[in-house]
C-alpha cells in the first residue's frame, strides 16, 4: 500500500513546467533581454499613465517661453524639465504622448499584419495551386519595391496623409515576411505524419488548418511579430519626419524631429531629444526581441 | 547552370508585371484625372472634357490603356514631369549617378568598419570588444536614420565645423558633368579643390547611409564566422601549426564570407529606401529627392517612373545576387 501513497508524488515532480515557465527561466538568462523588458515596460507605463505624468498638455502653447532649453542649461526653466519646442510646448509631455503614437502604430501594425499574414500564408499553403501562386507573386511584389518607396506610394494613392493611413502603409510594407514565414512552416508542417493522421481521422478543413497545424507555426511568427514592431515604428517615423505620416499638432516622434529640422543650429534639443526616445524605445524592443528568439527557438538561437 | 539562371528570370517576370500594373494604377486610384487636374477650379465644358479624354486616350477601356502604357515603358518613354516638363526618363538618368555614388561609398563605409568589427568580435568572442561591436551594431541597427543624419550634421558640420551641411560640392566649382560621378568629373577636369569639396560633400550622407547596412553586415560576419570556426578542418589547420592570423583570414574568412556577400547584395532595397531620407537631409541631387519633391508636389509621372525604375533596378541587383549565389553555392542551385 505504500506504493499508492508514493506514486502521486513522484508524477508531481516529474510534471514538466508549464510553458510559460519554462519560458521565463530560459528568458531571464538573458541580462540585455531583460534590461529591454525593463525599459520597454517603463516605456508602455509612460504611454498608459501619459495624463497623469505628463506635466502640460501636449498641445498647449506657452507663447512667453517659446524654444526655452532644457532646465539643466542656462535660461532653462524647471517647469519645463526638458524645454520647449518652437510654438512653447513642453517638450517632456510631448514626448510622453508620442510614446502612445509610436507603441500604437507599431502594435497596430503588428496585428493586423500577423492576422492578415497568417490568414493568407495559411491559404496559399492549404489552397495551393494558382491561388498559391497569386498570393506568393504580390508578396514578391511588395518585396521588391524598397519599403519606404512603397509606403510613400500608398500614402499617395490614399491622398491626405494621417496616423491612420500610416499604419495602412506600413502594414501593407510588412505583410510578405509574415506570408512567406507561415506559408513555408505550413507547408512543411503538412508533409508530417500527425497531419496525415489528423486527415485521416476526419478533421474538417477549417480545424486542420486552425488547430492542427497553425500553433506548430506560431513560434517563429512571434519572434518575427516582436523585431516587426521595432521597423514598423521606424517606418512610421520616417514617414512622419518627411509630413506624410501623422500631421500637426499631433505629437508622434518622427513628426517632431522633421518640424524641428530648422532648428538643428540653434535649438538642437527640439530635433535630438524625440529622435533619442525613438532610438531608446527601438532599442529596447529589438533587445527583447532577440530574447524571445533565443528563449522560444533555440534552433534560431545565434551562436 | 543555364536552366538554373533561365528559372531565376523567369520567376521574376511576374514581379515585373505587377510593377507596371502597380505604376499604372497609381494614375487611375488617385481622385480626379488628369483632365481634371488640367481644367482647375473653375471647371470645364463637358464636350472639351470629351475631346480631351479623347485625346488623351483615357476614353478608351482599361486593359488596352495597360498595354499601351506598356508599350511606352518598353521604348523607354516615362512621360513628362508635371512640373519642370522634362521628360522623366531623362530626369531620372541625370539624378540617379548621384545616388549611386552615394549608395557605393555608404556600402563601402559599412564594409570596410563592419566586416573587419564582425571578425574581431568572432574571434574575441565573450570579451569586451565583441560586446562593444554587438552593442554599436544593435544602436545602428535601431537607429532612427533621418535622426541619425541630423545629429552627425549638428556635430561635424555645426559644431566642429568640419564638413558642408549640403548638396554635392561648394557653389564655386562649376565642373562639367561628364559621367554624373562627381568625384570622377572633378578628377577629369583635373581640379583637385573641387574634388576634396565633392569628397567633403560626400562623408556625412555616406556615413547616414551606411550605419543600418553596417550593423547588418557586422552581426552578419560574427555569426557567420563563429560558425564557420566551429568547424573540423579549422582545428586541423590550427594543429598543423598555421599562425593564428592566417588560419582566420585565409581559411575561416573565405568561407565565412559567402553569407555575407549575400547580405551585401540584399542591401540594395535597404539602400534605396534610405537614399530617400539621406538626400532629403543632405539636400542631395539624387532620385530619392526628385521623388519626394514628385509625391509632395503630385508629381505623378515623375512618382510613376522613379517608382518603376527603382523597383527594376532592386529586381535586377536582387536577381544577379540570388543567382551568384547559387553559381557559388551548388547546394542552391541544385536544390529547386
Amino acid at each position: 500500500m505504500a506504493a499508492d501513497i508514493t506514486l502521486p508524488a513522484i508524477a508531481k515532480q516529474a510534471a514538466p513546467p508549464s510553458p510559460l515557465v519554462e519560458f521565463w527561466s530560459s528568458f531571464r538568462e538573458n541580462k540585455g533581454a531583460v534590461g529591454g523588458l525593463v525599459i520597454l515596460v517603463l516605456i508602455v507605463l509612460t504611454a498608459i499613465f501619459a495624463d497623469v505624468l505628463a506635466p502640460h498638455s501636449p498641445y498647449e502653447q506657452y507663447r512667453q517661453f517659446v524654444r526655452l532649453p532644457p532646465a539643466w542649461y542656462e535660461g532653462g526653466n524647471w517647469s519645463f524639465p526638458l524645454g520647449t519646442d518652437a510654438l512653447g510646448r513642453d517638450m517632456l509631455s510631448r514626448i510622453m504622448y508620442g510614446a502612445r503614437y509610436s507603441l500604437f502604430i507599431g502594435l497596430s501594425v503588428m496585428t493586423v499584419s500577423i492576422v492578415c499574414g497568417v490568414g493568407l500564408g495559411l491559404i496559399a499553403a492549404f489552397a495551393g495551386g494558382w491561388i498559391d501562386t497569386v498570393i506568393s507573386r504580390v508578396m514578391d511584389l511588395i518585396v521588391a519595391i524598397p519599403s519606404l518607396v512603397l509606403a510613400i506610394l500608398i500614402i499617395a494613392i490614399l491622398q491626405n496623409p494621417s496616423l491612420g493611413k500610416t499604419i495602412v502603409a506600413v502594414t501593407i510594407v510588412s505583410l510578405p515576411r509574415y506570408v512567406r514565414l507561415v506559408r513555408a512552416s505550413a507547408l512543411s508542417e503538412m508533409g508530417k505524419d500527425y497531419v496525415t493522421a489528423a486527415k485521416v481521422a476526419g478533421v474538417g478543413k477549417l480545424h486542420l488548418m486552425l488547430r492542427t497545424v497553425l500553433p506548430n507555426c506560431m513560434a517563429p511568427v512571434i519572434v518575427q511579430a516582436a523585431l516587426g514592431v521595432s521597423d514598423a515604428i521606424l517606418e512610421a517615423a520616417a514617414l512622419g519626419f518627411l509630413g506624410l505620416g501623422a500631421q500637426p499638432p499631433t505629437p508622434e516622434w518622427g513628426a517632431m524631429v522633421g518640424d524641428g529640422r530648422e532648428f538643428i543650429r540653434s535649438e538642437p534639443w527640439i530635433v535630438t531629444l524625440p529622435g533619442l526616445a525613438i532610438l531608446v524605445t527601438v532599442i529596447s524592443i529589438n533587445l527583447f526581441g532577440d530574447g524571445l528568439r533565443d528563449a522560444l527557438d533555440p534552433k534560431l538561437k545565434r551562436s | 547552370m543555364f536552366t538554373f539562371i533561365l528559372r531565376r528570370v523567369a520567376l521574376i517576370v511576374p514581379t515585373f508585371i505587377g510593377v507596371t500594373l502597380l505604376a499604372f494604377a497609381l494614375i487611375h486610384l488617385i481622385p480626379g484625372d488628369p483632365v481634371e487636374n488640367l481644367s482647375g477650379e473653375r471647371g470645364m465644358d463637358p464636350a472639351r472634357r470629351e475631346r480631351l479624354l479623347h485625346e488623351f486616350g483615357l476614353d478608351r477601356p482599361l486593359p488596352l490603356q495597360y498595354l499601351e502604357y506598356v508599350g511606352q515603358i518598353l521604348r523607354g518613354d516615362l512621360g513628362t514631369s508635371l512640373t519642370t516638363h522634362e521628360k522623366v526618363s531623362e530626369e531620372f538618368l541625370t539624378l540617379f549617378p548621384a545616388t549611386i555614388e552615394l549608395a557605393f561609398f555608404a556600402l563601402l563605409f559599412a564594409v570596410c568598419i563592419g566586416l573587419p568589427a564582425g571578425i574581431v568580435a568572432a574571434v574575441k568572442r565573450n570579451t569586451v570588444a565583441d560586446y562593444a561591436v554587438m552593442g554599436v551594431s544593435l544602436t545602428g541597427y535601431s537607429m532612427p536614420i533621418f535622426w541619425w543624419a541630423l545629429l552627425l550634421i549638428l556635430f561635424f558640420s555645426v559644431q566642429l565645423g568640419w564638413t558642408p551641411v549640403s548638396g554635392r560640392i561648394a557653389v564655386q566649382y562649376d565642373v562639367p558633368a561628364v559621367t554624373g560621378f562627381m568625384l570622377f568629373d572633378t578628377l577629369r577636369a583635373g581640379d583637385v579643390g573641387a574634388f576634396r569639396s565633392a569628397l567633403a560633400h560626400l562623408i556625412l550622407p555616406s556615413v547616414a547611409l551606411g550605419t543600418i547596412p553596417l550593423a547588418v553586415i557586422a552581426r552578419m560576419t560574427r555569426s557567420s564566422m563563429l560558425e564557420v570556426l566551429r568547424e573540423d578542418y579549422i582545428r586541423t589547420v590550427r594543429a598543423k601549426g598555421l599562425p593564428r592570423w592566417q588560419v582566420i583570414i585565409v581559411h575561416a574568412l573565405r568561407n565565412a564570407l559567402i553569407p555575407v556577400i549575400t547580405v551585401i547584395g540584399l542591401q540594395v532595397g535597404l539602400l534605396l529606401s534610405g537614399a530617400i531620407l539621406t538626400e532629403t537631409i543632405f539636400s542631395w541631387p539624387g532620385v530619392g529627392n526628385w521623388l519626394i519633391h514628385g509625391v509632395q508636389s503630385r508629381d505623378y509621372p515623375v512618382v510613376q517612373g522613379g517608382i518603376l525604375m527603382i523597383a527594376t533596378i532592386v529586381i535586377t541587383v536582387n536577381l544577379i545576387v540570388d543567382t551568384l549565389y547559387g553559381v557559388i553555392n551548388p547546394r542552391i542551385r541544385h536544390g529547386r
